[in-house]
């Protein structure tokens, strides 16, 4: 089969479809690729590289396969062939309209926008890769935007104090921004309403500022929902303190297929200090910032830019083709099983499933709900394996019947032995609980340093010796002898030991 | 004050100071302060000790007779620790038990001597007096019991140890017969020592234990060693505790009890880190079964060279060493520190994972890696370790076998199922260094040898990690 990458038709769009490189991996999996004249100039890819990487230039509206950024406009919708497979963005939760559009034409129409987002899929997960570059951008543009330093510094001109970003939202979009603007030298604090991503925040070098609320939940598609009022209610208040602490602030918070939720108010960016910068990378679903225009910068009354780019993406073309030519590379090999260029379709796959729009014509979307979640906690195992069964004696039996014995023992024995036996137990347990939490590096030394100690039976040897009897003596001093072997040689081996360990 | 009251304040003093001592040991911060608080504890005991046999009257030459045996004592004993070699400290602390065991007999033995064997004499009567005759006479054999026990089981281990005699385990028909039975046999005597005190008797019971605790080891194989050593340790214990008993000194009785305990918990631990019942071990191997290795094909393994090993190395982020005995066997821990060192200084996260049962005796492998100047906090815990082998580079796995056999997890009829075991398979490449494809001491064979992602490196541990080293110097150093 024939898949031919298309050149976005809109100056805006910088991205192309498929790079050198992926047409050499889609040639492997045994497809002839048409690349549209100009398609990758954009993006720093020039036909010959295309050619001498095994694509021809042509007309890519007559391949089996149709490879696009964004939707293709109706007129190049019109000239696909019947039972071509468009494959491309498509943004069916938002573009009802495109969808009908699409489902009247004899077509099959993949959205790579549509991916499940369960482990299996993260390597065609378009939404993940595309706002792993959002998120560096939006710190780049607001860097660009910023009169300041990010990283603090002390110079001969006087101190600089680092730069404070706040990011909303610690999805994809939102940990690049963390570990991008961290990586500038900024104080990074972020939000999320799912506690399980504090961990991800702190491993960027974030700080994660939790909103204290009861009904925190993961949602069962793997992103945030939408959060209660009350709830809602203190994250205000959290942003509101925060604005006004804040130099930069990112807003990354998006719910697919609905209108972004709004976070930061008009009053919260009044209060935001001159030359303070905010990007919203929201904008295009309406924005999570109140003021924010798409695609414009805006400055406010109070000298606060508002970045609304909805092309962030696309502002890192080279980088961002190339992870979308390899996602859809990734797609290819899941829909070429033979490896022999022929795309099949497989609707037992709930990923092959779930980005399917339109197939032959006929309208499959919304596909049925795949319930998967980010969260590690909900993807362990429900059921805990058996364990294989063992002897477990109840604790208390085992005490209750030590301490039975120790009754009758005691009580029983004359009162010369009672206090020995008192001593005695109570050594027992001191030695339990002494060596209770032994560092597992120490267990020779101990060894050791107790084999001294129980070389205190010199001191019984000692006090037989010299008692008359010549029998008497001779034993005692033979046992004085070995015992003495011990107690300097075991502590004199365990202070050589000990001197060995070292820290790094 | 007296002498004698003096001297029973200085045993508490010292019985503190012992406590010290032992839990000062359980953190690397403060183990040098523990170790010293031992040596004033014994200090302090001694000196007590001493004068009260001066204020007792002691012979001039008693006293002479007793400061000749400690300077012997002490000179046998600085010197051999002096001497001695980190990968044998498990035959020297045997041997030590052994003394303390042999030292128990015979300060039982004298107990006789000074008290049953003057049934007229003034001690005696002083006993009887307290209704404690009988209870002492108990006390003795106890004693001679739990220390003749002590003694052979030591000499047994120490000789399995240091490879004198065969370390497999002996299998005499009717074994937990013959264990229970000396047990009954010791009590049947002891009832009759009670009642009527006789030499004969004494040598008897003598005879038994020593003949039980030879054939408590003697029946244990080489792979459990670590729980029989600290299982002694812990009898040595108890034979101090009942000489303790024997001469009414709550000094002996409350060090005997501590070290007792603290080595019967040590020994409980490291049952439970090879998934053994504490019952069994201590029995002499009650209920293994392990058979001989079944012939199950297994495929074939992949051999690699010290140059494939340095090329992994080389190009490995994070790499975890797994030694197990047959590095203390080769004495290449000098090399694998060396190793250590070269891959820290190119910036390669280093780290040991160490089996509880690693080696023959617990810790071993810690000594070990700590006299080679591993710097201790890279050396990890298995349970420390294991869940972080899925994200590592390379394995070496360096004379270990059974401590990284998959087949304890994967394999329920598996003679070593369901012991713990360094999960070293998840990791991206493992390394096992071994001189041939013999299985190990639990006579298994090994399916990790088989894996995809192992390559076995054969030849003797201490020249392959050299040879490493060299290849390593050869990369760095382009001739």
């Amino acid at each position: 089969m024939i898949i031919g990458v298309l050149r976005d038709p809109d100056p805006g769009e910088r991205r192309v479809a498929a790079t050198p490189a992926t047409v050499e991996q889609l040639a492997k999996l045994g497809y002839q690729v048409v690349v549209e004249a100009g398609a990758g100039a954009e993006s720093s890819f020039s036909d010959e590289a295309y050619a001498q990487a095994g694509a021809t230039i042509g007309d890519p509206l007559a391949a089996d396969v149709v490879f696009s950024i964004n939707p293709p406009p109706a007129e190049q919708l019109g000239k696909l062939a019947e039972g071509t497979t468009l494959i491309g963005m498509l943004n069916p939760r938002l573009d009802p309209e495109l969808v009908e559009d699409l489902a009247r034409r004899p077509i099959t129409a993949l959205s790579m926008d549509a991916v499940p987002r369960i482990s299996r899929a993260q390597s065609l997960d378009v939404l993940s890769s595309m706002a792993n570059i959002a998120g560096y951008r939006a710190v780049v543009e607001a860097a660009h935007a910023f009169g300041r330093f990010f990283t603090g510094q002390v110079t001969a001109a006087g101190k600089v104090p680092p730069a404070k970003v706040l990011v909303a939202g610690a999805g994809v979009a939102g940990l690049a921004a963390i570990g991008a603007a961290g990586s500038l030298g900024a104080i990074v604090r972020a939000t999320d309403p799912r506690p399980e991503v504090a961990d991800q925040v702190r491993s960027l070098g974030g700080e994660y500022l939790s909103v204290e609320a009861a009904d925190v939940e993961v949602s069962a598609t793997g992103y945030a929902k939408e959060m209660s009022d009350d709830y809602n209610d203190r994250a205000a208040r959290l942003y509101a303190d925060q604005a006004r602490d804040v130099d930069i602030i990112i807003t990354t918070a998006l719910i697919p297929g609905r209108p972004a939720p709004r976070l930061i108010t008009a009053d919260m960016v009044a209060s935001m200090r001159a030359g303070s910068v905010i990007v919203d990378m929201a904008a295009a679903n309406g924005g999570n910032v109140e003021g924010t225009v798409a695609g414009e910068v805006v400055v406010t009354a109070n000298g606060v830019t508002i970045i609304g780019y909805t092309d962030l993406p696309g502002r890192l073309p080279a980088q961002a083709s190339q992870l979308y030519g390899t996602n859809l590379v990734n797609l290819m090999k899941l829909l070429t099983p033979g490896k022999d260029g022929q795309l099949v379709l497989d609707f037992d796959d709930v990923v092959q499933r779930g980005i399917t729009v339109v197939r032959d014509g006929e309208l499959t979307w919304p596909p049925p709900q795949v319930a998967v979640s980010a969260a590690p906690v909900a993807e362990k195992p429900v059921t805990a394996p058996p364990k294989p069964e063992t002897k477990k004696r109840n604790p208390l039996v085992a005490i209750g019947a030590g301490a039975a014995a120790l009754f009758l023992l005691t009580a029983l024995a004359p009162e010369a032995l009672r206090g020995h036996l008192t001593v005695f137990a109570l050594a027992i347990v001191i030695g339990y609980y002494v060596i209770g939490h032994v560092h597992h590096a120490l267990h020779t030394p101990l060894m050791s340093v107790t084999n001294a100690i129980s070389g205190i039976i010199v001191v019984g040897a000692l006090l037989q010796l010299g008692h008359s009897d010549n029998l008497v003596t001779g034993l005692s001093f033979v046992a004085i002898l070995l015992a003495s072997i011990n107690v300097f040689g075991g502590f004199a081996v365990t202070r050589r030991m000990l001197a060995m360990f070292s820290r790094s | 004050m007296t002498i004698e009251t003096a001297a029973q304040a200085a045993y508490i003093v010292a019985a503190l100071l012992f406590i010290l001592a032992l839990a000062g040991l359980s953190r690397h911060e403060t183990a040098k302060s523990g170790n010293t608080f031992g040596i004033a504890g014994m200090a302090v005991a001694l000196v007590a000790t001493v004068a009260l046999a001066i204020d007792n009257k002691i012979s001039g030459i008693g006293l002479a007779l007793l400061v000749v045996a400690t300077l012997i004592g002490a000179a046998i004993g600085l010197y051999r620790a002096a001497k001695v070699e980190m990968t044998g400290m498990p035959e020297l602390i045997a041997l030590l038990h052994s003394f303390v065991g042999l030292a128990a007999v015979l300060v039982g033995w004298n107990g006789y001597l000074h008290v049953e064997a003057h049934p007229g004499g003034a001690e005696a009567a002083l006993l009887d007096g307290q209704r404690m005759l009988g209870i002492h006479s108990a006390e003795v054999f106890i004693g001679v019991f739990i220390g003749a026990v002590t003694f052979t089981g030591s000499i047994v281990a120490y000789l399995k140890l240091s490879a004198k005699i065969k370390s497999s385990p002996l299998m005499l028909p009717g074994k937990n017969l013959l264990n229970l039975g000396a047990l009954a046999v010791f009590a049947v005597l002891t009832a009759w020592f009670v009642i009527d005190p006789h030499l004969w008797l004494l040598i008897a019971v003598t005879v038994v234990a020593l003949a039980l605790g030879w054939h408590l080891v003697a029946s244990i194989g080489g792979g459990d060693m670590p729980v029989v050593v600290s299982m002694l340790n812990s009898y040595s214990g108890w034979a101090a505790a009942a000489a303790g008993f024997l001469l009414e000194n709550d000094l002996l009785i409350v060090t005997g009890a501590l070290v007792g305990s603290s080595g019967a918990y040590l020994s409980y631990v490291m049952c439970k880190a090879m998934n053994r019942s504490f019952i069994s071990v201590i029995a002499g191997g009650f209920g293994i079964e392990a058979g001989p290795a079944e012939d199950k094909e297994y495929g074939d393994h992949r051999e690699i060279n010290a140059e494939g090993v340095a090329d992994l190395l080389a190009n490995a982020d994070s790499v975890v060493i797994t030694p197990g005995y047959g590095m203390a066997v080769a004495q290449a821990q000098y090399g694998v520190a060396e190793l250590t060192r070269v891959l820290r200084d190119r910036g390669v996260n280093v780290r040991f994972g160490i089996h509880p049962v690693a080696g023959r005796l617990p810790g071993h492998m810690n000594v070990l890696l700590a006299e080679a100047r591993v710097p201790y906090d890279i050396v990890l815990e298995m349970d420390e370790v294991n869940d972080d082998l899925s994200g590592t580079s390379v394995v070496l796995v360096i004379g270990a076998n059974d401590t990284v056999n998959p087949a304890a997890t994967e394999d329920p009829g598996s003679p070593i199922a369901g012991m713990p075991v360094l999960k070293v398979w998840e990791a991206d490449h493992v390394v096992v260094f071994k001189r041939s494809m013999a299985s190990g001491y639990a006579g298994v064979q090994n399916p990790l040898f088989f894996k995809e992602n192992t390559a076995m490196l054969f030849g003797d541990a201490k020249d392959r990690v050299e040879d490493i080293l060299r290849a390593f110097a050869d990369v760095r150093t382009p001739a």
